[in-house]
């Protein structure tokens, strides 16, 4: 029989309020196997420790439950407390009575009704729990970073500064991201390209970085600290190695009609393409989808002009296997598709652009040489109107995000500033629900923008943008003046939502790490924990895991890094001892566990049995190897005469707190 | 009909194989019951093959094919889905089995004559339709109504896996097998809990439907595992009880064949197929057409895990969730 001490932590009040603690440590103490049961204020605090240190060693207790917050907060401390007493730290239970019963209660009877029952379950179950012993596993000395923008690049290069290898895995022909797409930085004003593509070149040079572009993650098997991933390196049709990036082949290409992706379509490049001058790595990529000798095998221009022959039209996908100690996410971001919102007319005419193409515009790289016109007929545009929030802050509506996006107030303020800069004679509009700016130098840049450069700032949303004999007939409502407004404009730029890359969900399902609802990587603790996802081993860079701007997103990236570079420094982790087992006198040898393993824990052997009368009976029985077993239960759900077990969470346990629970 | 014996003989005679597992006649000649023969005079004197062969024998392979030497085993088509099933399994050795497939038209049922008016049976002729012999003189009946339940809804006529055939091979053929299903689907919970405590609370727990399952085929079942601690709840009360069922179509889920042993043995007559039936309908839907047995590569679609597997939330789109 086990000698089992409960401890009820009152939390302050956030227990103790909704919870009346000396109900629950009274009516735990008539608990069987319960021999002492008390409550106490903070049970993390050093005192609190201390009453659960002496109370193990003044009652010779076997068992500890732990009646408080999430075990997320503080198992390991109240493990690491009991270790000290010399109790085995797996003999600790923790009965969730603050965010599973006190934060999301209002009745004081109710709750401490659902307390009760929690430490029941609880006590039921550390009366089945067993010592366990945890091993340790090697930690593989290579990091892997999946997304090249300005995210993937600075965890990069943070993580080869501290001299461990990276990878960085991205999926378009060259790293860089959206930054590269990007004219001026706000709220300096200082070129986007400027200051990133030196750290680019650095990622290029750096020994210990290596770069797999145009290519995706295939699969992720593993745990952390061995992670194995396959990576899809899609086929260029041009050997990297030997490709100087001369772009001779780009300039003879006589298919001129492919939409030019990093000009967003605002022009054409060929199927052979370096996507922009500082490329890197700087190569040439065949597009497939149009190359005229990939898709019925006319033409070869490419491979006669190439004076490296580099040219390679067979070439296949190739497949790489890698492992890794700890994995990156950085998959980013991308503005939502406008298609849907009609009234803003952005189907309907060319002239009303997303501020991302807008920045195209804008840009000396870009489709107009930086000189800004209408898409259109190429004429100057006097009257500019800028709509923000379009498709962030929506409620409910199947167009929009709920969020706030967060990055488009100070774009579009810098938008609306350049446009005033550059060509003072143009009339510029911001129409805002509210102007956010808190960030470092923000608002003084904005009160810039209204200030010194007249732009236009009123509060009011657009509600209607109707192309007419070359203009757009703007309608919109100015709600400080309470009046409806009415303004021929030439362009209409609209502040289009962000959401995460496309590839982040299913990037997600092969981490196994979790997602919200709008498809951004959750953290580990919103707070504490933010740039950790709850997934050991993987980690959060970046707008994958929220929207941000660029200055956030480098210190997001370097704590990314620092935790990497934590995790790549030991040697060894401590295992989960929380395994499975099978019982071999149970197991059929049907393969449904070993099917169902995610990390290949699981192996069948033909093993000899004791018969009846003397025999010797043949099994196929399944084996597990403790080493890799992460303890995620999948086995023993999948095992349909219930021969696999996890340690720690027997369907024992499981059942005697249900039991528990349900009495 | 006669070859099947004639089969059997050979098999033995040459030594292909040291035993057959086939059909011997019970206590009257329409309740033909499983049975392993040795010898060529144990099969001249008990084997049979008849209408009412419709027990599957595969199970029986499990421990049969452990033993020392070959035994040949007749399949009919949803015979062979479960012959397949335990074989992925990796249940039955397979080298050690010698499967004859033999075509079918429909197995009859003793209780379906019964029922159709036929009293002191002394033997059946097939034909169009069937001449029944009785101590009262001939009757005849239309052989869709003496139709075993589980071929009224046959799913296939084909043999999935075999060394032999006796007849053609067949193809899978259209089925309303799910229609019964759909008529529970159209009650609203109450009536379904209803429809459910009623049936199930004529079980008698004699485990028969457990023992002729071929998916039920573990070492040791839960339910007489001490150590699973689901043993003694099930005799806590009526509910816990009716819970056998519930669980025990879990614990088949995907892997049934839908051979409809279950139904054709309960004595208490409880259309335990219908819960079988529910899930693969389910799972058809869910995770596109699946059937057990039905071939060696495919994966369980609860064993297996693909990118646009249904998210847990689709029973609130499909209206599962409770209101």
């Amino acid at each position: 029989m086990q000698k089992i001490g409960v401890f009820v932590c009152w939390c302050g009040s956030n227990i103790a309020a909704t919870v009346d603690v000396e109900a629950v440590s009274q009516a735990l103490a008539q608990e069987p196997g319960v021999v002492f049961s008390t409550n106490y204020q903070y049970m993390c605090s050093q005192t609190g420790q201390d009453l659960i240190r002496d109370k193990i060693k003044e009652y010779g207790l076997t068992g500890v439950v732990v009646c408080s917050c999430s075990p997320r907060m503080h198992e390991n401390t109240f493990r690491k407390t009991c270790e000290k007493a010399g109790l085995n730290p797996y003999m600790v239970e923790i009965a969730n009575i603050r965010e599973q019963c006190s934060w999301i209660h209002k009745d004081k009877a109710e709750a401490t009704e659902k307390a009760i029952i929690l430490g029941r379950a609880a006590i039921a179950k550390v009366q089945l729990n067993a010592p366990l012993q945890a091993g340790t596993s090697p930690v593989k000395k290579r990091a892997l970073v999946i997304g090249g923008g300005i995210a993937g690049i600075q965890t990069a290069l943070d993580i080869a500064d501290a001299g461990f290898q990276v990878d960085i895995v991205e999926k378009k022909p060259t790293i860089g991201g959206k930054m590269t797409q990007i004219d001026k930085t706000f709220p300096t004003l200082d070129c986007a390209a400027c200051i990133l593509t030196p750290k680019m070149v650095d990622c290029a040079q750096n020994e210990n970085i290596h770069i797999y572009a145009y290519s995706e993650v295939e699969a992720v098997k593993g745990f952390v600290g061995n992670f194995k991933v396959t990576i899809r390196k899609k086929a260029r049709f041009v050997d990297t190695t030997k490709c100087t990036g001369c772009g001779l082949c780009t300039e003879k290409c006589p298919q001129k009609k492919v939409p030019n992706e990093f000009n967003l379509g605002l022009d054409n490049r060929r199927a052979i393409y370096i996507p922009f001058a500082q490329a890197v790595p700087k190569v040439a990529t065949i597009d497939p989808d149009y190359c005229n000798m990939l898709k019925n095998g006319k033409c070869g221009v490419c491979a006669k002009v190439c004076g490296a022959n580099a040219i390679d039209y067979k070439q296949q996908d190739e497949l790489i296997e890698e492992e890794y100690g700890a994995i990156v996410a950085a998959t980013g971001f991308n503005p939502i598709d406008l298609s849907k919102f009609n009234e803003f007319g952005y189907s309907q005419s060319p002239d009303v652009v997303s501020s991302l193409e807008f920045e195209r515009l804008m840009n000396a790289a870009g489709p107009t040489g930086g000189t800004l016109l209408r898409p259109s007929d190429g004429k100057h545009p006097h009257t500019i109107v800028f709509v923000q929030c379009v498709g962030s802050r929506c409620d409910g509506g199947e167009k929009g995000k709920p969020y706030c996006s967060k990055i488009c107030c100070m774009y579009t303020a810098k938008h609306a500033m350049l446009c005033r800069e550059k060509y003072p004679d143009t009339d510029v509009y911001v129409f805002y629900i509210d102007v956010r700016t808190p960030g470092k130098n923000f608002d003084e840049f904005y009160r810039r923008a209204v200030e010194e450069y007249g732009v236009h700032y009123i509060k009011g949303m657009v509600g209607k943008v109707v192309p007419e004999n070359g203009k757009l007939k703007v309608q919109a409502s100015d709600l400080l003046d309470n009046r409806q407004l009415h303004i021929d404009a030439d362009m209409v730029v609209l502040a289009a939502a962000i959401e995460p890359d496309k590839s982040a969900r299913p990037l997600a399902t092969m981490l196994t790490a979790s997602m919200d609802t709008n498809d951004f990587f959750t953290e580990a603790h919103p707070k504490l924990r933010p740039v950790e996802s709850p997934t050991a081993g993987i980690f959060l860079s970046g707008a994958c895991q929220g929207p941000k701007d660029i200055p956030e997103t480098v210190a997001q990236a370097g704590a990314a890094a620092s935790k990497v570079i934590g995790l790549l420094s030991k040697d060894h982790l401590l295992c989960n001892p929380c395994t499975a087992q099978p019982d071999e006198m149970m197991c059929n040898g049907c393969s449904s566990c070993e099917k169902v393993c995610p990390y290949g824990a699981i192996t069948y052997i033909d093993k000899e049995f004791r018969g009846p009368n003397r025999t010797t009976l043949l099994r196929r029985v399944a084996q597990v190897n403790p080493a890799v077993c992460q303890g995620c239960g999948a086995c023993t759900v999948a095992c349909m005469s219930g021969a696999m077990d996890l340690k720690g969470f027997s369907n024992r346990q499981i059942m005697a707190e249900v039991d528990a629970i349900c009495k | 009909m006669q070859r099947v014996k004639e089969k059997a003989i050979e098999l033995l005679r040459s030594g292909e194989v040291s035993r057959v597992l086939g059909w011997k006649t019970g206590e009257f000649f329409y309740d033909l019951t499983p049975a392993v023969f040795e010898s060529v005079e144990e099969v001249e004197k008990g084997f049979v093959f008849s209408l009412f062969s419709g027990a599957n024998l595969s199970k029986y392979l499990i421990a049969e094919s452990k033993k020392e030497g070959k035994i040949a085993v007749f399949l009919k088509p949803c015979d062979s889905f479960s012959f397949v099933q335990l074989q992925k399994e990796h249940r039955i050795k397979r080298e050690n089995i010698y499967a004859v497939g033999i075509q079918c038209d429909g197995m009859c049922d003793g209780e379906s004559l019964r029922s159709a008016g036929c009293e002191g049976m002394t033997g059946v002729e097939d034909g169009e339709s069937l001449t029944v012999h009785t101590l009262y003189g001939d009757q005849v009946i239309e052989k869709k109504e003496a139709l075993l339940g589980k071929c009224q809804t046959c799913k296939s006529k084909r043999i999935v896996d075999f060394d032999e055939l006796i007849g053609q091979q067949g193809e899978d053929v259209p089925s309303d097998r799910f229609a019964e299903v759909a008529k529970l689907e159209a009650m609203t919970p109450e009536e379904r809990f209803a429809f459910w405590r009623t049936e199930l609370s004529r079980c008698i727990r004699c485990n028969a439907c457990r023992n002729v399952c071929p998916a039920c085929s573990c070492e040791k079942c839960v339910f007489d595992n001490p150590v699973s601690g689901v043993q003694n709840k099930a005799v806590a009360d009526s509910f816990e009880e009716n819970m056998f069922h519930i669980i025990r179509a879990f614990h088949v889920t995907a892997r049934c064949t839908d051979c409809g042993e279950c139904s054709r043995v309960c004595p208490q007559n409880i259309p335990l197929h219908l819960l079988n039936r529910k899930f693969i309908k389910d799972i058809n839907e869910l995770y596109g057409d699946y059937q057990a047995g039905a071939d060696f590569d495919s994966r369980p679609p609860l064993m297996d895990f693909r990118m646009d597997d249904p998210e847990p939330s689709v029973i609130y789109t499909r209206g599962g969730a409770a209101k």
